[in-house]
């Protein structure tokens, strides 16, 4: 009988920030996009902390997994509202348009 | 008292110069001339003191340089030569600031005038009192200084900034030889200081020094380099070429620079080292011939310029002509004597062609003047009285002066004597002839000028005149009492030994047994030249032209003075300027700017663009670039750890 160990979650979560990273570097459409990835990176750190929080029967983890969906609340938000004001002002939120860093 | 005289016109520089914003036009000209004329009266005090009392001294002010045996001090050397040099500058100086209250009345600048003609007047009191030949020369660069900035005066003139410059650096090559003297002088005597100099004289004679492997006497060749400064100062052919170019300055200050006092800086440096040229015989000898054939070349050229103050300027490159070869021949009373009656009438001239130039509007040139007499008597009658001196008609000052040179080189029995004496009364005639050329064009015969002009013509005003009545006294009544004293019997009580000439060296004593012929020749060519002048231009004014016309070639050669600017323009400005050109655009501008500042601007530049490439502005590089970081320094510490 398969028992679902902590390797199992470590490998989910590996798996998330993969996708996550991936997401970010492959994506040249959407910053919206990039956001959903940034958050699934978040969600497999989470996914780490619970699991080793269980593993290790020390809540701490647990309580960190709150502050990040916390802080990952926030951030959306920011990040979005930012999204929509640049929008609003540039027209295009496409990733290629955005390179007012160019040297 | 001394120090005082010296350093008023400092005073008045000062006021003038740096306040003259705060003190307005009349109150710098208040300043300038007020310590001026103090400083002239003061002058006349030492004058008395020193030359008639007999108290030579020296006034020590403040230590200045003290290392090892070599010391310097700034001290005022006051002897006969200086005194009579000090009165002469200073009386003449405060003449001419007087004046250009008026002359000047309508410049803008007013202030910086008086201010430059003071420190002019306060280096060339620097100069004749010099202790030592480090302050000499300080005194000596001062007044090239001044001079530069006069004969530059009207800033936003291109000619007269070229004039400043080529005055500026003709004094230059002069200067050469004079620092090249300075440093001979140390070399031979181990002292800078006149008094140790003067009485090691003669013991310095006759040693030999190397030159480029040929022995040759050292006192020869210092005082050949001395001469060579005094060439640049007192404007001597080869490098006269300067002093014409010089009037483009205000008329006061060609006539107190370029012709009353700086170029007789030169004059008076050479008489001052008197026991030293006496000792060298070969020097004398390059002094009366360069000076005789200067004086001939001055007036040659003098005869056929149109420009009025040109004239002058080359009348005074002739005088000062006389002067070195008065020395050359050991008459260094007689040279002294001309310098002294030369600045008052020579002033005088100056200043008289001023007050013409102001009468007529700014205009210069002689052909367009002519039967202003009427209009301006004053002016007129004390120009009379100026050519009557420069000629050396009897009685006026120049007679004196002139004579006794003229003498002098007849008494020095040498050939060398007998070529100044020849070139002199050539001269002498020239002079005579140009004096009167100048005053019928100026003011007789029929006008040429235009109605606007004519009806404008005006006497000067009375602050103008009387400067100028001053300096006719001394241009009548100066040779008569001054003879005795500087040249006659009163001589050596007068001089006080500060102009020694070698027994063997009587060309001065033997003067006055010149042959009846010798003595009255001067007069006479002066009386012809006049006599000719008369003729050419009152008499049968079209034979001056067809004269020209007839002689083309010789009027050429004169009238481009003998072809010196030429000459130097060929031999010196063009490849200096090829050369200059040259070391700019390839030396300066590929070389040191290419490698140097534009060189590390340029590699700067395209390094940084280099580097700005990296800048994609995609986020994504960004963040993936803080990922491989990120990798990288975990990677690094697992590693470091598993160790």
């Amino acid at each position: 009988m398969l028992v679902i160990g902590l390797g199992h979650y470590l490998t989910v979560a590996a798996i998330l920030f993969t996708l996550g990273i991936f997401g970010i570097f492959l994506n040249r459409k959407n910053v919206i996009i990039i956001l959903m990835s940034v958050e699934l990176m978040l969600l497999a750190v989470n996914i780490n902390l619970v699991a080793f929080s269980a593993y290790l029967g020390d809540l701490i983890g647990q309580i960190f997994a709150m502050f990040v969906l916390t802080v990952a609340a926030a951030e959306a938000a920011v990040g979005l509202a930012i999204l929509v004001i640049y929008f609003r002002n540039r027209g295009s939120i496409a990733v290629e348009d955005i390179d007012v860093l160019k040297g | 008292m001394e120090a005082a005289s010296v350093f008023l016109p400092l005073f008045g520089a000062i006021g003038a110069g740096l306040f003259g914003r705060f003190l307005g036009d009349r109150g710098s000209q208040l300043v300038s001339c007020g310590s001026l004329i103090l400083a002239a009266i003061l002058s006349l005090f030492v004058f008395a003191d020193v030359v008639i009392g007999g108290n030579a001294r020296e006034v020590m002010l403040v230590p200045w340089i003290e290392s090892g045996n070599f010391k310097v001090d700034w001290a005022l050397h006051f002897d006969a030569l200086s005194a009579v040099m000090v009165s002469m500058v200073t009386i003449v100086s405060a003449a001419i600031h007087v004046y250009s209250i008026g002359y000047m009345e309508h410049d803008e600048s007013i202030p910086r005038f008086f201010a430059y003609l003071s420190l002019f007047t306060f280096f060339m009191l620097m100069l004749v009192t010099a202790s030592n030949l480090l302050q000499l020369f300080f005194g000596w660069e001062g007044v090239g200084l001044c001079s530069y900035l006069l004969i530059g005066f009207w800033y936003d003139r291109p000619s007269a900034n070229a004039a400043a410059i080529k005055a500026f650096i003709v004094n230059r090559v002069g200067d050469v030889g004079f620092t090249l003297g300075i440093l001979g002088v140390y070399w031979v005597f181990d002292t800078i200081n006149l008094n140790g100099i003067f009485t090691n004289a003669a013991g310095a004679a006759g040693h030999n020094i190397q030159v480029l492997g040929i022995g040759t006497d050292s006192l020869t060749i210092v005082c050949l380099l001395l001469f060579v400064g005094a060439m640049g100062k007192s404007a001597q052919i080869g490098l006269h070429t300067w002093l014409p170019d010089a009037m483009e300055g205000p008329t006061p200050v060609s006539a107190l620079i370029h012709a009353a006092t700086m170029v007789t800086a030169g004059v008076f440096m050479v008489a001052r080292f008197s026991p030293l040229f006496e000792q060298a015989p070969d020097a004398l000898m390059v002094v009366a011939v360069v000076g005789a054939t200067t004086a001939f070349f001055g007036a040659t050229v003098g005869v056929v310029q149109n420009d009025i103050k040109r004239v002058i300027a080359y009348s005074t490159v002739s005088q000062l002509g006389y002067m070195f070869f008065a020395i050359g021949v050991s008459a260094y009373a007689a040279a002294m004597f001309h310098v002294v009656m030369h600045a008052f009438f020579k002033a005088l001239l100056f200043l008289g062609a001023g007050s013409v130039i102001h009468a007529m509007s700014g205009e210069q040139d002689m052909r367009r003047m002519g039967g202003i007499w009427k209009n301006i008597k004053l002016t007129w009658a004390l120009m009379w009285i100026g050519s009557l001196a420069l000629a050396g008609i009897p009685f006026f000052a120049g007679y004196y002066s002139k004579d006794i040179i003229l003498e002098s080189a007849w008494g020095a029995h040498s050939t060398v004597g007998i070529y100044a004496y020849v070139m002199g009364i050539a001269a002498a005639f020239l002079t005579a002839f140009y004096s009167w050329r100048l005053l019928y064009m100026t003011f007789h015969g029929t006008p040429h000028a235009d109605e606007k002009v004519m009806a404008h013509v005006h006497e000067s005003p009375k602050v103008m005149t009387i400067p100028l009545m001053i300096l006719a006294l001394g241009a009548i009544f100066g040779g008569i009492i001054g003879q005795d004293y500087f040249v006659g019997e009163g001589a050596n009580a007068f001089w006080g030994g500060t102009l020694n000439a070698l027994p063997t060296h009587p060309a001065l004593a033997a003067a006055h047994h010149a042959p009846r012929l010798i003595k009255f020749l001067p007069t006479l060519v002066a009386i012809a030249g006049i006599a000719l002048a008369t003729f050419a231009y009152q008499m049968a004014p079209d034979l001056p032209k067809r004269f020209a016309e007839q002689f083309r070639g010789v009027y050429g050669f004169l009238l481009h003075k003998w072809y010196f600017d030429e000459l130097y323009e060929r031999l010196f400005v063009r490849p200096a300027l090829v050369l200059a050109r040259g070391f700019w655009k390839s030396g300066d501008g590929t070389l040191i700017d290419g490698v140097g500042p534009d060189g590390i601007a340029a590699a700067t530049r395209s390094l940084a663009r280099r580097a700005a490439a990296l800048q994609t502005g995609y986020v994504y590089h960004y963040a993936f670039a803080m990922l491989i970081g990120v990798a990288a320094f975990v990677t690094w510490y697992l590693y470091s750890l598993g160790r």
